[in-house]
């Protein structure tokens, strides 16, 4: 019992120290985490790489790569809530969920911590600026581009989407219809729906083939339309004729690319998403930068993200993958 | 089992103790818990410069306090030989049904009124399927996990309740003195309700009597079923409770909200000692674990170790906690 008691004094006496001391350790490296949805991801292991690389070229900058190890707000909070025990520098997160984080990331703000939301976003109040992997226009640009590039002499292009519905899918074609003055020779004959369904995004691409025998290529904003629509091109032995393209997984994509079927296709690059959080993170973390509407942000290689009036900004085009990188990054996500 | 001990001095009566108390208390569950906590106090001290601090120390007792309320009123049910395995989604569904309230312009204390109502309802509609219908409590509460569950999901979709009142955001944020916030207060206010009505209350008696013999409980004069019924009302209450504070905590409501939490309690209170089997488990031991718990993972969040390693420490915790008194009991009477 005594020794019993003897530990509950020491512990006390331990406790009792601790409220005097102070947090102001010095600190000679810039600490920004790198806040994920879960850990064990492949996209977001991809963006830690990313970081990693920002802060090789920024030096003196330590990278703390942490998430919960489910996608849930809750086990976020706790990551934050130890982020803000260690007084880091900056929180660059992925949110699971916009709301819930609010109060949690609220506190790393008040106690001086620098917090910037990437991928998925937080509510405007819970953080200082957002970054989005691409914007509407840039991805309605790209995916045009994409076919336009392998049709030196101008073609038929149709376009096979989700749902009637699908709000981004829409807003892209939109984007799209807008900047086809950019891309002469390239007509648009038809837009198709798959409505995300593996089979009927088959059937659906299968069909364009039958009406369309000039088809020159298929671009799929979807990344179940696209997997669909190369299958059908391959099995009706076109690859190298109808070249696939639009918005794809490098995972799903590595065959497509492998038979011909696709020559390229894109997607927002986890490494460069990584990199330009760290980067623009580091900036405004040292008061280079300030997350203003209208302000602008040095993203290194990046360049430069401009944000808007929600203090969220675009990093760049989508990603182009094809047969020169598609193995590196099969494996990734 | 402390207090009501008078009954060991009657002669006639076999003596349920032949220790003698400082013996019993040193070698008892809670007193190795007590060192196993302050071993890993010590250990997180001197593994990160930033756990010696009054406001992280107070951020860290948020990992545990909403999970503990439950365990508590978790740990009477479980040692009265039941368990309740709905008590994660009887939060989500509280929770959603705080988010319509404050949609239809509820204030704070409608907020707190609708919270704990919809933990008392969820908690008696276990209540029936185990007392009246005769379900096994661990096939009617996975059932209405799902069920309570679900019923969030179809309310809310992939939506989002919002725009909580400003006062309402004290329960799960606010601070009643200094780094003291209200819900560590709650918390400790909870643990002595609990330890009292357990250790000094006819109905803590029979509590542990049902644990041990239900049917011989029932030959005794205890209403059986009335117990197990408040048991369940209790644990929907606490749930209600923590729904409030966790939704004030998140400032919103979602479905997915506090996912896997009742195996998390439910760890809690085993490692509080109580056995799973019902019949034996003190409160003080489940408040040790509760502190345990926060600290692991607080000290282990602190040295950015990745969660699927505390997960794997936490069951290492359990197996051990749990294993150690046995082969102590078996080496000593080899």
């Amino acid at each position: 019992m005594i020794r019993f008691k003897n530990l509950k004094l020491a512990a006390g006496l331990l406790l009792a120290s601790s409220l005097f001391s102070s947090t102001a350790f010095a600190q000679d490296n810039m600490r920004i985490a790198l806040v994920v949805k879960a850990l064990g991801i492949g996209f977001f292991e991809a963006a830690a790489k990313g970081a990693e690389e920002a802060a090789g070229e920024l030096g003196n900058v330590e990278i703390i790569y942490t998430g919960p190890t489910d996608t849930t707000a809750e086990g976020q909070i706790e990551v934050i809530n130890s982020l803000i025990a260690q007084n880091v520098d900056a929180i660059a997160i992925s949110a699971n969920d916009p709301d819930a984080l609010v109060p949690a990331l609220k506190k790393a703000m008040q106690r001086g911590i620098t917090v910037i939301s990437w991928d998925s976003g937080v509510a405007e109040e819970g953080r200082q600026m957002h970054l989005n992997p691409s914007s509407n226009a840039l991805i309605g640009n790209m995916i045009i581009k994409l076919a336009a590039d392998h049709l030196p002499d101008g073609g038929q292009v149709a376009v096979l989407s989700a749902t009637a519905t699908a709000t981004n899918q829409n807003i892209w074609i939109d984007e799209m219809n807008k900047v086809m003055g950019d891309y002469p020779g390239i007509e648009v004959v038809t837009t198709v729906y798959g409505d995300d369904l593996a089979d009927k995004s088959y059937r659906e691409a299968q069909g364009l083939m039958q009406s369309y025998p000039d088809l020159d290529a298929i671009i799929a904003p979807t990344s179940v339309g696209i997997v669909a629509a190369a299958q059908a091109v391959d099995d009706a032995g076109k690859s190298g004729e109808i070249n696939v393209t639009g918005l794809g997984l490098p995972s799903e994509m590595a065959g497509a690319i492998e038979s011909g079927a696709s020559k390229s296709f894109a997607i927002w690059n986890p490494i460069d998403l990584g990199y330009s959080a760290t980067m623009i993170a580091h900036a405004l973390a040292s008061d280079k930068a300030k997350a203003e509407a209208g302000s602008e942000i040095p993203m290194g290689r990046m360049g430069t993200i401009v944000l808007d009036d929600t203090t969220s900004g675009a990093m760049a085009d989508p990603f182009v993958y094809d047969s020169s990188n598609i193995d590196e990054f099969k494996s990734i996500f | 089992m402390s207090g009501s001990n008078t009954a060991t001095e009657v002669a006639n009566v076999i003596p349920d103790r032949i220790k003698s108390r400082l013996e019993q208390s040193l070698k008892s569950w809670e007193s190795l818990l007590m060192l196993v906590a302050i071993a890993i106090f010590i250990a997180n001290s001197f593994a990160s410069p930033y756990f010696l601090n009054a406001w992280n120390l107070s951020d860290a007792t948020f990992n545990f306090t909403e999970k503990a309320y439950i365990a508590f009123a978790l740990a009477l049910l479980i040692i009265a030989g039941e368990i309740d395995l709905s008590v994660a989604a009887i939060i989500a569904l509280a929770s959603t049904a705080m988010g319509a309230a404050v949609q239809a312009g509820a204030g704070t204390p409608v907020l707190v009124l609708v919270g704990l109502g919809t933990g008392l309802l969820c908690g008696a509609f276990n209540g029936l399927l185990v007392t009246r219908l005769g379900l096994p409590s661990i096939v009617a509460t996975i059932g209405t996990m799902s069920l309570f569950r679900g019923i969030s999901y179809i309310i809310l979709g992939d939506q989002a309740y919002r725009g909580y009142p400003a006062d309402f955001a004290f329960f799960g944020q606010g601070y009643v003195f200094w780094v003291i916030s209200f819900e560590f207060v709650l918390f400790v206010l909870l643990a002595i309700v609990y330890s009292i009505l357990l250790h000094k209350t006819n109905f803590g008696r029979a509590v542990y009597a049902i644990g041990n013999n239900p049917t011989g409980a029932l030959f005794s004069g205890i209403r059986v079923a009335r117990v197990k019924f408040i048991l369940f009302l209790l644990t929907g209450l606490m749930a209600g409770v923590a729904a409030i504070c966790l939704t004030s905590r998140l400032g919103s409501t979602r479905p997915s909200i506090a996912t896997g939490w009742e195996l998390e309690i439910v760890t809690m209170v085993v490692l509080g000692g109580v056995n799973i089997l019902g019949g034996s488990g003190t409160l003080p031991g489940v408040v040790i674990a509760a502190f345990v718990m926060g600290l692991v993972t607080f000290g282990l969040g602190l040295l950015n170790v990745p969660g699927i390693v505390m997960s794997i420490v936490i069951g290492a915790l359990l197996i051990g906690v749990i294993a150690l008194p046995r082969l102590w009991s078996k080496w000593k009477h080899r």
